[in-house]
């Protein structure tokens, strides 16, 4: 039972959002009708029998989902694609290419995938009924293509083993000190879409110069965001200079080492929409999955679980981690990164060499 | 050049199908070799819309982008083949000349590092050496105290290289040794009669005769660490440096740059069809060695005091492909902190569950990768032997070409596989064809070598006695080289197999979520930095090759243990 929320109410679950558009509205949009979860639409999904289900999130987070849904809906198997956003993108272009439908539903770190895939025709439109009564417009797509499940910081973060509270990096100029030098450990944003969010929009407050001076401290290169929160709690390197925050989150609750850091500039934020491909082998699982993701319970349960924000009005934040609120955000812009891409790829692998 | 053999009329009349039998074969054969080849030559001198251009060279040879990597793999494959041969030498002597103790269980664990894929033991040794958490720095810094710097650096380019090194040197292991163990006992004995001392025979004998086969094993070990990616896909981006390997594969992102990875995968190509051409010419000088005829067993050098220490010597190169290694794993996958010793109180089965319970691509990749190792194995032995016999009986006109083509190395990092089987008439591209025709490709030449070298050791007059009685070719292959061709050809079988399960290059670029491997499956858990799945998985892993080589080479035969005497031409 839930009660009507109001729109006002919607707005006020997302004014506390500082970020920037992710979905511009275009001026006639046409969305096509809600849809509920009905025993017509869990019957078919059994049907299917498997989801395939791309994604980027943590792989301990993404198969607990997996497997919640499965426990929810007994008959379907859920398969968990996990690679950086950046690799998905690029798979998921090489699979349409060669005309493979494999991905059912796809959720990118990266926002700006969804506007090449918009463009090409690649999304099934779908809008579930939670997420057309408790999504904010600017984090879904007007036409029904994709809607924002997830929303997470790109933090700094220490070892608290190895850096005293007092000696911590407060903001990313400091990450410039030369006692940090061949201490660091940073995601790539030519594997993962948090980083390359997360880059631009680095680029766009701090400009080029900041990374240029940052590739001359030996950070450690890895691939994933999710990778330089493990990094840090196994103590191999001191400082993370970018990657998950809801990592250092869930490994600090998990009793590791870890401490994050939200700079004095501003936090990198990043959104991770999902959205159903035209193509899906399994279209009716999908669509059941697309409309469980968005539920009230599952959006509580994630953001309980995996230490992420949910955009759902009705969801709580979970006792005792911080609010969005409290944290000053670098603003989204995913049509600014698209754009900015290929300099990003490319400028980067100048600075730091791979 | 051909020979054309009418058969004799048999009692009953029937068709003999050898011919087109063969020719089939043949015709897979060449398909399998110039499809990838020619769509790489077409990408590399083409650009986006296909006008011949040479842009793509002048790209590569002038960017340092380019020109970086492509030294960094000059220095790593040519310092890990000096590498592997300064230890294999000493190792395979000890193992096939020597009276030291052990030496059939120091052969088996040579074989264990064969085993162990590459990437696996890139990601053993990061837990083991990386700078502030592997295990061995933990180690030594609670003698030299908390702040000193680490002792090994594995991200770094000595890091490969010893990594690369520690499951390379087995090749040469293996050729060194079979060349020691068929080596006329009687020379050696010759020159101790005509008064040389032991080092005088090992000089002027013993050396200049396991001389070829020591130079082929460096070439096989330099080929081997130019076209690896594992190792350094793990290694070298967290060391801020390229290989050509990796670049190539950078050249996959979004949006794909296909005509420079084909341009830049033909160096390697051209170097490597270099290479083993001038391998074939040092091999073929080791017939001056052995003329025919019986000789005695070679002679064992007695150690006397120094047998135990020879032994210790062996156990500590071992220390690094196998015992550290399998260490690192077994801690990695019981502990909950992939860089902490475990303890009795802190042992947990999280990651074993999380593997087999959770991990939703296990299954999926476990069950294709044992397919395809099988599948890619039985098919690949048959062809190899087929082309194999048709090169060393000359059965069909082209032979020749059919023996270059069996070693042509097209399948350079999977970049011609890609375009040969992602478009049409071929577009295989999402099912588990493309990769089984992918590692058939790959593993082809070391197998057709292997193979051939069997026939070469069999008569044709026992075939022909057979066709004599009546037996179409077939039969007489069947019934008579077969029996006496299957120590070679269970060997070549495990060869392949393992060599299915190590593959991560072509794989990575091929696969899809339908048809993930193992080794892809084990590189995307890198990816997230998930360190304890991956050792959970990869002894899983190791458990399966060893058991299916096991299991193999228990079918019964003549010929003894084959397993053992793994050959890679």
């Amino acid at each position: 039972m839930r009660k009507p929320i109001s729109r006002r109410d919607v707005l006020k679950g997302s004014a506390a959002l500082a970020a920037g558009t992710v979905f511009a509205s275009p001026a006639r949009a046409a969305a096509p009708e809600s849809t509920a979860i009905t025993p017509g639409l869990v019957a078919a999904a059994k049907k299917d029998g498997t989801l395939v289900f791309y994604s980027s999130m943590d792989l301990p987070v993404g198969e607990k989902l997996g497997k919640a849904f499965e426990a929810a809906y007994p008959g379907i198997a859920v398969q968990i694609e996990r690679s950086g956003s950046e690799r998905l993108f690029q798979r998921v272009a090489q699979e349409f290419d060669a005309n493979i439908h494999a991905a059912d539903v796809v959720n990118s770190a990266d926002a700006s995938h969804f506007i090449p895939w918009k463009k090409s025709g690649w999304l099934m439109p779908f809008v579930p009924e939670d997420v057309a009564k408790y999504f904010p417009d600017n984090y879904r797509d007007p036409d029904g293509m994709a809607v924002t499940t997830r929303l997470w910081l790109s933090s700094i973060a220490y070892n608290t083993n190895l850096v005293k509270a007092e000696d911590a990096p407060k903001s990313f100029t400091d990450l410039l000190d030369a006692k940090w030098a061949g201490k660091m450990v940073k995601g790539h944003p030519a594997y993962s879409g948090t980083i390359m969010t997360t880059t631009f929009q680095i680029v766009r407050e701090l400009g080029w110069p900041y990374l240029e001076k940052l590739a001359k401290q030996r950070v450690m290169q890895v691939q994933s965001s999710t990778d330089p929160p493990k990094k840090l709690s196994l103590g191999e390197r001191a400082v993370m200079a970018d990657g998950n925050e809801y990592g250092i989150v869930l490994l600090k609750e998990a009793g590791q080492l870890v401490e994050p850091v939200y700079p004095t500039e501003g936090t990198p934020t990043i959104s991770g929409p999902t959205g159903i491909f035209a193509g899906a082998p399994h279209p009716n699982a999908a669509k059941l999955f697309q409309a469980w993701l968005h539920t009230r319970e599952t959006q509580q349960f994630f953001v309980d679980f995996t230490g992420q924000y949910s955009l759902h009005a009705q969801v709580q934040p979970k006792a005792g981690r911080r609010r969005l609120a409290d944290i000053k955000l670098m603003k989204e812009d995913p049509a600014g990164v698209e754009a900015m891409t290929e300099e990003i790829k490319t400028r980067y692998a100048q600075l730091f060499r791979v | 050049m051909t020979t054309t053999t009418t058969t004799s009329p048999a009692p009953r009349a029937r068709i003999d199908w050898t011919r087109p039998v063969l020719w089939l074969f043949a015709a897979v054969l060449i398909l399998l070799i110039l499809l990838p080849l020619s769509w790489l030559a077409v990408f590399a001198f083409t650009d986006k819309n296909r006008h011949p251009t040479l842009q793509n060279f002048v790209t590569l040879f002038s960017n340092p982008d380019f020109l970086d990597p492509l030294l960094t793999t000059a220095i790593i494959a040519t310092t890990s083949a000096v590498i592997c041969c300064i230890v294999a030498a000493p190792l395979s002597w000890l193992v096939s000349r020597t009276d030291m103790p052990g030496r059939q269980t120091i052969r088996a664990l040579v074989t264990a590092s064969f085993v162990t894929p590459p990437f696996l033991g890139a990601v053993a040794w990061e837990l083991l050496a990386a700078p502030n958490s592997g295990l061995l720095n933990q180690l030594y810094r609670l003698f030299a105290g908390e702040d000193a710097d680490a002792l090994f650096n594995i991200y770094s380019m000595t890091g490969i290289i010893f990594v690369i090194s520690c499951y390379t040197f087995p090749f040469v292991f293996v050729l060194v040794a079979n060349a020691l163990d068929t080596m006329p006992g009687e020379l050696e004995d010759a020159s101790a009669i005509l008064g040389g001392n032991a080092w005088t025979t090992a000089r002027r004998v013993t050396i200049p005769l396991a001389m070829p086969a020591l130079v082929a094993g460096a070439l096989i070990a330099f080929l081997q660490a130019m076209t690896l990616f594992g190792s350094p896909a793990i290694l070298a981006l967290p060391a801020g440096f390229h290989t050509m390997t990796t670049k190539i594969w950078s050249l996959f992102q979004y949006p794909p740059k296909l005509e420079l990875a084909a341009a830049a995968a033909v160096p390697l190509l051209v170097l490597t069809i270099l290479l083993l051409q001038g391998q074939k010419a040092l091999l073929g000088r080791r017939g001056y060695s052995v003329i025919g005829g019986k000789y005695g067993a070679p002679r064992r050098v007695e150690l006397k005091g120094w047998r135990w220490a020879a032994l210790g010597f062996c156990l500590l190169v071992l220390l690094n492909p196998v015992f550290l290694p399998y260490f690192a794993l077994l801690n990695a996958a019981f502990s909950p902190n992939a860089t902490t010793l475990v303890t009795p109180s802190t042992l947990t089965l999280h990651n074993i569950v999380f593997v087999f319970t959770e991990l939703s691509s296990t299954q999926l990749a476990l069950k294709n990768t044992v397919i395809l190792g099988a599948a890619t194995a039985t098919i690949g032995t048959i062809l190899a032997l087929v082309i194999a016999y048709v090169t060393t009986r000359k059965v069909i006109a082209g032979h020749r070409v059919l023996g270059f083509l069996a070693t042509a190395p097209v399948a350079v990092l999977g970049v011609g596989l890609f375009l040969s089987y992602t478009r049409p008439p071929f577009v295989l591209y999402g099912t588990l064809w493309i990769l089984l025709l992918a590692f058939l490709t790959i593993n082809l030449p070391s197998a057709y070598q292997q193979l051939q070298a069997a026939f070469a050791t069999i008569h044709p007059e026992l075939e022909e006695a057979s066709r004599i009685l009546g037996a179409t070719r077939l039969q007489a292959l069947r019934q008579i080289t077969a029996p006496l061709l299957r120590t070679g050809v269970i060997a070549t079988w495990c060869f392949i197999f393992i060599g299915v399960m190590r593959e991560l290059s072509a794989a990575i670029v091929l696969f899809t979520s339908q048809t993930k491997v193992l080794s892809v499956l084990i590189y995307d858990l890198n990816e997230g930095g998930d360190l304890a799945a991956i050792a959970v998985l990869g002894i899983a892993m190791l458990v399966i090759t060893f058991a299916v080589v096991l299991a193999v080479n228990q079918i019964p035969m003549s010929g003894g243990n084959s397993g053992a005497k793994l050959r890679n031409g």
